[in-house]
């Protein structure tokens, strides 16, 4: 076994484990977005391992590094109780995670059966952040832009419904 | 190839770590004190002899040690005890990727004077410094005091909102450099440029002879002197330490995030914020101020006029020599300048910390980036 092999089987351990955690960890809402942390950074690790060096630093940055937090202020804040999560209220939401959670073991199961495709060497340089951002740049310069604009107009909702007497 | 990584790691972290941190501990009471008009810290003494306050630093950790380590009624166990060290291990990994030295050939072995060198090492930077916000929210949370959560919390706000910030105001840097490789940065920093360059380049003018010989280094400083500044800026926020010392405040929120820790678990917090301040000197240094580059005397400049007498693996060691001490010379340059700083500013409120992150520097940062690019441009139209 080669040491990627056991690096793989580490991160996807601790990106399994840790995943239970956040699911399973009902009581304590700060424990369970910190398990998320977790997960996200041993999917950065994968990622590493599969050479997408650029996706797994900005998977640690944005999603380890800010989007979780901001989770954090939003739990903290809140105080959430125990039984904000009472059973009855959320039948509607069980219900479309079933559904969701079916789809991708479809999904899942149609990949595993139909077979990988054979592995190809990697190209030079592949994914370093010349070639991400000449490819976000040239081949998806629309949806960067498109993305863009859907932001910009989250941040003008968001500084609406912060400042509500803006007129 | 291990046994080498391994050396260089024990050599940076004995040299950065091990000894610049006890010993900036003592530097920040000494230094204040002599901006002060004080005497400053002496008193500790190893059978009479003071040797000017340097056995400070040690009493300073015994007693830490030697303190009840005390975890407080109603606090998360677990997160309250493993906070101090998610806030201290980022710092002390980040100088995984910073170069204290070129690369050396003694015959055919190279020696190349960095742990670790990825092509994104800036960017490695980057996502450590954000994994550290979770030492403060974690402790902050976990000590079941409201002082810490909303110290917690307004250290999160301010860490993430300066990393935008920090992020953006070094993208000039690396648009200069062509490269986000920290190492490559050093070598594009290892020769001079003239100082009158674009009056002939973008202006078609021409420069008088007798003053085309003015050179300078090509260093960060002078390519991108606002990124500098902002830079600067930015990551001393992001370190948290006044005058950007939100998280704390003996008047409003008593010690922050921390209130609630004793012993070494405090001095965990205590310490990851002098790693910091190496780090960002040793960034700085290797961004900003050419890293381990002697101004004027490049690598073959140096080799070539050594070994035409000595040999040249003589030349070699020495030129290696000369450069790691150029680097930490350069870090402890920028350690006193953190620290004039921190003794000569006074606090900001947190309203002014946001306005100056979010509408001073971050327009900025984007101005910069637009201006680099169109210079660039210009400068590549004129030499074609």
């Amino acid at each position: 076994m080669t040491a990627s092999v056991v690096f793989f089987y580490a991160f996807a351990a601790l990106a399994v484990v840790s995943a239970l955690g956040m699911v399973l960890n009902l009581r304590n809402t700060v424990a369970s977005a910190m398990s998320l942390v977790v997960t996200m950074v041993a999917l950065a690790g994968i990622y590493v391992l599969l050479e997408a060096h650029i996706v797994a630093v900005f998977q640690i940055m944005v999603y380890a590094g800010a989007i979780i937090v901001l989770f954090l202020f939003v739990v903290m804040l809140l105080n959430l109780r125990t039984d904000a999560f009472s059973p009855g209220r959320q039948k509607l939401v069980k219900l479309a995670a079933t559904l969701i959670a079916f789809v991708v073991l479809a999904e899942l199961l149609r990949v595993l059966t139909t077979g990988l495709p054979e592995a190809q060497p990697l190209p030079e340089g592949y994914g370093g952040y010349a070639q991400v951002g000449v490819a976000l740049y040239t081949d998806y310069v629309l949806l960067v832009e498109v993305s863009g604009l859907l932001l910009l107009a989250a941040i003008v909702g968001a500084l609406i419904l912060a400042k509500r007497d803006i007129g | 190839m291990l046994v080498e990584v391994v050396i260089k790691a024990l050599f940076i972290l004995l040299v950065a770590i091990g000894s610049f941190v006890p010993i900036i501990t003592w530097v920040e009471r000494k230094q204040s004190a002599i901006m002060q008009d004080r005497i400053g810290a002496n008193r500790a003494d190893v059978a009479g002899i003071r040797i000017l306050g340097l056995f400070h630093p040690i009493a300073d950790v015994i007693k830490l040690f030697a303190k009840e380590d005390v975890v407080p009624l109603g606090a998360n166990r677990v997160m309250h005890l493993v906070a101090p060290v998610i806030a201290a291990v980022p710092a002390v990994i980040a100088y995984a990727v910073i170069p204290f030295g070129a690369v050396y050939a003694f015959g055919a072995k190279e020696i190349s004077l960095v742990v670790a060198d990825p092509d994104w090492g800036l960017l490695y930077i980057f996502a450590i410094g954000s994994i550290a916000t979770y030492g403060t929210i974690m402790a902050g949370w976990s000590s079941n005091n409201n002082w810490s959560m909303l110290g917690g919390l307004r250290a999160s706000a301010q860490m993430i909102s300066y990393e935008v910030t920090m992020g953006l105001s070094v993208v000039g840097v690396f648009m200069v450099f062509h490269t986000l490789k920290l190492t490559d940065m050093v070598f594009a920093q290892d020769s001079t440029f003239r100082l009158l360059g674009f009056l002939d380049v973008l202006f078609g003018l021409p420069v008088p002879v007798w003053l085309d010989w003015l050179r300078l280094p090509n260093w960060g400083i002078f390519l991108q002197p606002l990124a500098f500044v902002m830079f600067l800026t930015a990551i001393m926020a992001e370190n948290k330490r006044p005058p950007f010392d939100m998280p704390e405040g003996e008047s409003e929120i008593v010690a922050g995030y921390h209130t609630e820790y004793s012993g070494m678990r405090f001095g965990l917090f205590f310490m990851s914020e002098f790693i910091e301040v190496v780090v960002i000197a040793g960034l700085v240094s290797t961004l900003f101020l050419g890293g381990w580059s002697i101004p004027y005397l490049s690598q073959e400049t140096i080799i070539g006029a050594i070994s035409s007498v000595f040999g040249i693996g003589f030349a070699t060691g020495l030129c290696m020599i000369l450069h790691v001490l150029t680097f930490f010379l350069k870090v402890i340059v920028m350690i006193w300048l953190q620290m004039a700083l921190r003794w000569s500013l006074p606090r900001f409120r947190y309203d002014q910390v946001m306005d100056l992150c979010w509408k001073v520097l971050l327009p900025l940062s984007i101005a910069n980036v637009f201006v680099t690019g169109l210079v660039m441009l210009l400068v590549q139209r004129g030499a074609a």
